[in-house]
């Protein structure tokens, strides 16, 4: 049954070699781990190639950084390092024969391979929405693409998908594509946001004022027509509640509809392997040291939860990194009494879900609501942070010491309230 | 006349307006620090952006590198600097950090290699 295919061995297995994958190789070869690192792209640094605007790095490597140029700085060292990576390499499956028995199966140029590892990381990062998914209606059209594809045309390739763009979502991928186009000679009719304020962050923002650009809020696409190409989008209106307000319809014409709906964790393997996910986060449910609930299964990056920043990414890679070592080292993650972290008010998704204690940690975490002199508070350990402006677009990312942690009883409640 | 930001210099975003009489900045009111104040009239006298954009190449694994300006440009400048940008074609190799063509004394300079 099991298929006669050439098998390898590792300590650790990467699944995904974006940035999170990218830095949890380094960091488990710099803890002398022998560890392979896979992804299905023809290239090493998942979508920051295609990200060529600036604003990445400040954090991990304190200097402002492209996308390429962030990528470009850790495939250095993991080659420095001489870490083992197979690209156009995918991952067909994943088995958890026992703690220390995993088995990943993937397809590679050279053909398929049965990795057996006692651990693996999992930083497959996440998949776009589509247009389907937000309720959009219509003609079977071409000129419909996501963020992420229009991005990977102009920026890779060097083809611009259209020349009279609809921007679905005012995100900072929406935001920046659209600065992209107008750049490049397209005229971006308008921005449609859903909700009542802009997604993305402030600067992005300022994007539609150098370029003239429309932006609509509380509307939403509902419909696109055209024969064999995008030639029109229906745009309505949206209540409070976030209904369609009935005769608010307008029609804008335009060959391209571009989709920046947000991006989900791409989870669909961890699944299948009985790997607990929140429906908050969308991805799975881990520990403080990013081990999911099955043992030796780690994640970090955008399969965790979605990340504003790739410093934040990078970090997370590391210390799966380290979960794992400590993992192998140990023969698994010693059981103990975990501190649950609960979500309180205002606080729409948060991450790792179980603290130990024994180390300190970040919490990331997302408010549902913007909220200006807001306080973070944690009522068991008495932690209160003051926070001029919160808004669900920015992840925040709290440091909690060992000593507070170990304070709290069985649960730390995350709050976010008005002073 | 009065201009009306939302500041881009830190996380906190305060509502800026800089009144502007004759050309010549009067006041400036809602930043809370010297930067955004520095910032804010920078972007009624004087507005520069870094542009990033693509460039084609030849021969090398992906059609296109990255590139970016050495220094933020007038923002005035920026179509005239897309129209030179989208007439040039390199030929790999190109090292990332590599300055890939001049233009009005701007650098050009590669964000991803080829």
């Amino acid at each position: 049954m099991f298929p006669r295919i050439p098998m390898l061995n590792y300590d650790v297995v990467v699944i995904g070699g974006g940035p999170a994958g990218m830095a949890a190789a380094i960091r488990a070869k710099e803890l002398g781990l022998k560890v392979l690192l896979l992804d299905e792209n023809d290239y090493l640094g998942g979508i920051l190639p295609q990200c060529i605007h600036p604003g990445f790095g400040l954090h991990y490597f304190r200097e402002e950084l492209t996308g390429p140029e962030f990528a470009s700085r850790l495939a250095k060292r993991l080659v420095e390092l001489g870490v083992q990576y197979k690209t156009a390499s995918r991952v067909l499956e994943i088995t958890n024969y026992s703690d220390l028995e995993k088995v990943v199966i993937f397809t590679s140029p050279s053909g398929a391979y049965q990795a057996w590892t006692k651990a693996i990381i999992y930083t497959a990062g996440a998949r776009e929405r589509h247009a389907f998914e937000i309720g959009i209606i219509g003609d079977r059209v071409s000129g419909i693409y996501t963020a992420g594809e229009a991005q990977t045309l102009m920026d890779i390739y060097g083809i611009l998908p259209g020349k009279d763009v609809v921007i679905v979502g005012s995100g900072d991928v929406g935001l920046i594509m659209a600065r992209r186009f107008a750049l490049e000679g397209a005229k971006v009719k308008a921005v449609i946001e859903l909700m009542p304020y802009p997604g993305g962050l402030a600067r992005n923002v300022m994007i539609l004022r150098d370029f003239n650009i429309p932006l609509y809020l509380s509307h939403k696409v509902v419909e696109v027509r055209g024969k064999g190409r995008v030639e029109r989008v229906k745009v309505m209106k949206v209540d409070e509640n976030l209904r369609e307000i009935p005769g608010s319809e307008f029609w804008i014409d335009a060959d391209t509809l571009v989709v920046s709906a947000g991006l989900v964790p791409s989870v669909k393997k961890l699944k299948r392997i009985g790997v607990e996910i929140d429906p908050s986060t969308g991805g799975p449910v881990v520990n403080d040291r990013l081990e999911t609930n099955v043992p030796g299964i780690f994640v970090a990056g955008n399969s965790l939860l979605i990340n504003d920043l790739v410093d934040y990414v990078a970090e997370q890679g590391e210390l799966a990194a380290e979960g794992a070592r400590e993992f192998i080292e140990n023969g698994g993650i010693e059981s103990r009494k975990w501190v649950k972290v609960e979500k309180g008010e205002n606080v729409r998704l948060l991450a790792p879900h179980y603290l130990s204690g024994d180390k300190d940690v970040y919490l990331y975490l997302r408010v549902a609501k913007p909220m200006e002199n807001a306080e973070l508070r944690i009522p068991e350990v008495g932690k209160e942070i003051k926070l001029p402006v919160v808004k669900p677009a920015e992840m925040l990312r709290l440091s909690l010491k060992a000593e507070e942690i170990k304070k709290a009883g069985e649960t730390l409640t995350v709050e976010v309230v008005k002073v | 006349m009065i201009y009306r930001f939302t500041c881009i210099v830190c996380p906190l975003g305060c509502s800026i307006e800089v009144e502007v009489d004759d050309g010549e900045v009067k006041e400036v009111r809602g930043c809370t620090c010297p930067r955004g104040k520095e910032w804010a009239v920078q972007e009624v006298t004087n507005p520069k952006r870094v542009v990033i954009s693509v460039v084609r190449v030849d021969g090398g694994a992906l059609p296109t590198v990255s590139v970016k300006t050495a220094e933020p440009i007038p923002k005035e400048k920026i179509p005239e600097l897309m129209s030179y940008l989208a007439k040039i074609k390199l030929k790999a190799p190109i090292k990332i950090g590599e300055v890939v063509a001049e233009w009005k004394g701007i650098k050009i300079v590669a964000t991803r290699g080829a």
